[in-house]
């Protein structure tokens, strides 16, 4: 028995931002239905044309991104554009708990399918939209994607060396923030409806998920009055407010090999020094934090001294080993492949693609003692489940599907 | 009525689970923070009120525990009796410690297996019957062995790749943590059984690392950290630029539609940019195509390429000519979903959040001033989001708790008496 599986989900969202909540969910065992449009102009989600590409074969069913980002769901298609596409989805939104989406603000209601209709169809459905920045205030017209989220939300700032161009960050973290908040929206939403029987509309504003996630430093600026954007700040990897010292990542020997460490506090640092046996670290100028923080250059000369010695994983065994937490910056291969327990968690998991064959897909990193997750079906083709919801739910006979498929509505 | 309101939640405070616990308060569930004797380590963690270090002063723990009420436990010592009695009165648990906490007798083996209805969220750095369970690690240890640094960074790889702030290892945690919570409340919501839930942050790490760690599960393709941009498999053009205040703005993904091209011609004309960017000639031919520009066609079609390097030169020229916020509104006016890199106050600023009613005033009556606070990230039309009380003193709650408990004690006693 699934946790969720007697949730089925109406879901329009695409890309990693809205097709992430639902996987999670999915995963969970709640049946959720991805609507996409059927017309060759490239309406589908994007992602279906993304890359990468298990061979050099190349089509709508074949996105490796939209497989890992779909995986446990079915797949229709309805032409809303189409005389009876509207009609159609009125009747598989009378039979879902939840309609999610992320489009831009406002689309889906122009589509003739804003809460109100919803709800008229439906009325305790859950309908969660999330865009980047909700549906109202001034800027709830702009679109954004995750990089775009992350630099408006102060998360780019923040990720870099001083007096430099932002690092910035590498993926679209806030595409999985948002897929997260999301996921916690709708399961928010769905305990409200047990208990009351009341659905609801859910504006989910990555932007603003994004900022969440630095309280501390807002924080710093509404009661301290300090802002982030100052001479020194973002301080690369060193630790946040100072908190700990030493705190950074080094080089260890080969090519682009790093080993990153922390300590937490005094005993930390002795547990270190005792390791590095180092003259200089013993100088007592760094017994304690303030000392560390003051002389920080020094120190981490000191400690690259010791890591840029080692082979990185040998450093970082030796590291944890004495106590100092400490971890080599790992490669894909190291953290996916060749993880100590990541295996037996199981969290990688490989699906049976029709097209693709087998391929492996991320799992979820949780694990539940009664009602655990499991991915044992790869993403839907494009409509591939047309003919089963069609029919066997919303009871249409196969010459009435055939005759819709036929004028494009399907 | 929020979405939580009733669901009592009891938090073995630290800082792998107080993100998770701010998350719930802001649903509505009753959280009660357990500190162990002086007080949990959180409200040590810098900054500081007016830099001045205390117990009540730390905004890390203003900004984790506010909503939530505190009880000063010993539970190594004489706290466990109580303990049991919280536990009793409380639906979910949340803790940090793992087997840790089995082993003082405080954890899931004998205090949560007992209680068929309470779901009980540890959330580890490792999950709890890791090889590792008992490594130290810290937010940045575990970002680094989990993917997200390896994506960060500079273009220059002499420079060590990059670990973003704000203890995002716990946040990541933190999410996954309240999804499952959620989830398990679903299932006992339907049977009235609750169970355990292992949150292991190192895996959650693993999965928040978008395209590097699929194309790595899919064609073992590795992507290398770059400048302000997408980790890639081979360099890719810089998107981020020095805007004419000298902060930076990203300008975000190519047009790809002949209008699309078209606009962006016509805002060069509107600043008086023409002149300045002879390959605008490109953009006018890509406004008059019949089809769409696609970026796979670059290596193959030298015509494509010449228009997408002219349309990077055309953003690149106009982001550089204006202050990076006026560059971000006026892009997005134009239809090019661009960004100006704020810092987070800055964003926090930002009059949008305000009109969203993000922006919470928060009363502290020991502070002798309210300070502002940001809410949460969605609007819920049926079930709102309260707006957290500050973050509780050391053992603020404990007479109230302890009478609560005692009521509902009385209670069940009387029940049973019927």
């Amino acid at each position: 028995m699934g946790a969720l599986d007697h949730i089925r989900i109406c879901d329009f969202g695409g890309q990693l931002a809205g097709a992430g909540a639902t996987k999670l969910l999915a995963a969970f065992g709640a049946e959720v239905i991805r609507v996409e449009d059927p017309t060759t102009q490239g309406r589908w989600d994007m992602m279906r044309v993304v890359g990468p590409y298990v061979d050099e074969r190349r089509g709508v069913d074949l996105g490796g991104g939209f497989n890992n980002h779909n995986v446990n769901k079915l797949g229709v298609t309805i032409n809303l554009r189409a005389p009876e596409g509207p009609a159609l989805l009125e009747k598989l939104l009378a039979v879902c708990d939840v309609v999610t989406e992320n489009f831009a603000a406002g689309v889906l209601d122009r589509l003739g399918f804003g809460y109100e209709a919803l709800a008229a169809i439906k009325p305790d459905i859950i309908y969660v939209s999330n865009c980047g920045f909700g549906h109202t205030g001034p800027h709830r017209s702009f679109k954004t994607w995750g990089p775009v989220v992350q630099a408006v939300s102060g998360l780019t700032f923040n990720n870099g060396l001083p007096d430099e161009e932002p690092a910035g960050w590498g993926f679209s973290y806030m595409d999985h923030g948002a897929a997260g908040f999301m996921a916690i929206a709708i399961l928010a939403a769905l305990h409200h409806r047990e208990v009351t029987g009341e659905g609801q509309w859910v504006d989910l504003a990555s932007t603003t998920a994004g900022i969440t996630m630095q309280r501390t430093a807002v924080l710093d600026w509404t009661v301290n009055g300090r802002p982030s954007r100052r001479p020194g700040q973002p301080n690369g990897n060193h630790a946040d407010f100072d908190a700990m010292a030493p705190h950074n990542i080094y080089a260890a020997l080969g090519d682009d090999r790093w080993v990153a460490l922390a300590c937490r506090d005094d005993d930390d640092w002795r547990a270190l020094c005792d390791l590095v046996d180092d003259d200089d670290a013993r100088a007592g100028r760094f017994s304690g934090l303030a000392g560390r923080l003051e002389h920080q250059d020094q120190l981490d000369e000191i400690i690259g001294r010791w890591v840029g010695g080692r082979e990185a994983g040998a450093a970082a065994s030796e590291l944890v080993a004495a106590g100092v937490p400490a971890s080599v910056v790992k490669s894909p291969r190291e953290r996916i492949d060749e993880d100590p327990d990541l295996d037996a968690w199981g969290l990688f998991p490989s699906v049976d693609h029709p097209l693709m064959g087998e391929v492996r897909v991320e799992g979820v990193p949780l694990h539940f003692s009664e009602t655990d997750w499991s991915i044992d079906k790869a993403a839907p083709l494009l409509g591939e489940d047309n003919d089963r919801i069609f029919r066997e739910l919303l009871d249409l006979d196969g010459a009435e599907l055939e005759r819709l498929r036929s004028e494009g509505v399907v | 009525m929020s979405s939580l309101s009733g669901l009592r939640v009891l938090q073995l405070v630290d800082e792998r689970t107080v993100d998770a616990g701010r998350i719930l308060a802001e649903l509505g569930a009753e959280v009660v923070v357990v500190e162990p004797a002086g007080g949990s380590p959180l409200r040590d963690e810098p900054p500081f009120v007016s830099d001045e270090p205390g117990p009540e002063r730390s905004l890390r723990w203003w900004a984790g525990a506010a909503g939530a009420r505190s009880i000063e436990l010993d539970l190594e010592g004489d706290g466990l009796a109580l303990f049991d009695a919280l536990l009793d009165a409380s639906d979910l648990v949340l803790e940090g410690r793992g087997h840790a906490l089995d082993a003082v007798d405080a954890g899931w083996d004998a205090r949560g297996r007992t209680r068929p209805s309470l779901i009980w969220v540890s959330i580890t750095p490792f999950g709890r019957n890791s090889v590792r369970a008992d490594d130290p690690a810290t937010d940045l240890t575990l970002l680094a062995g989990g993917g997200p640094v390896w994506n960060c960074g500079y273009d220059d790889h002499s420079i060590p790749p990059m670990r973003g702030k704000g203890n995002q290892a716990y946040n990541i945690g933190a999410m996954y943590a309240v999804i499952g919570a959620l989830t398990a409340l679903a299932h006992r919501d339907r049977t009235g059984r609750g169970q355990l839930v292992d949150v292991n942050i190192n895996a959650a790490c693993n999965v928040t690392a978008e395209h590097v760690t699929y194309n790595w599960l899919v064609v073992q393709s590795v992507m290398s950290r770059q400048t302000g941009r997408h980790a890639s498999s081979a360099p890719t053009a810089p998107v981020q630029v020095r805007c004419a205040d000298g902060r930076y703005a990203t300008t975000g993904v190519l047009p790809r539609s002949p209008a699309e091209f078209g606009r962006l011609r016509a805002w060069l004309d509107e600043l008086g940019l023409l002149d300045r960017l002879p390959e605008a000639v490109f953009l006018d031919l890509a406004a008059r195509r019949t089809e769409t520009v696609e970026m796979v066609d670059v290596a193959s079609d030298p015509e494509v390429a010449a228009i997408l390097a002219a349309a990077r030169d055309a953003m690149t020229l106009i982001a550089s000519e204006l202050p990076a916020y006026d560059f971000y509104v006026a892009s997005q006016q134009h239809g090019f979903p661009c960004g100006a890199v704020v810092s987070p106050d800055e964003a926090f600023e930002d009059p949008q959040f305000a009109a969203r009613g993000f922006v919470h005033e928060v009363d502290h009556p020991e502070l002798e001033r309210p300070y502002r606070a940001p809410g949460v990230a969605y609007v819920f039309s049926a079930s709102p989001c309260p707006a957290p009380e500050r973050a509780p003193l050391l053992d603020e709650h404990r007479d109230e708790l302890l009478g609560s408990m005692l009521t509902r004690e009385d209670e069940r006693w009387i029940r049973r008496q019927r």
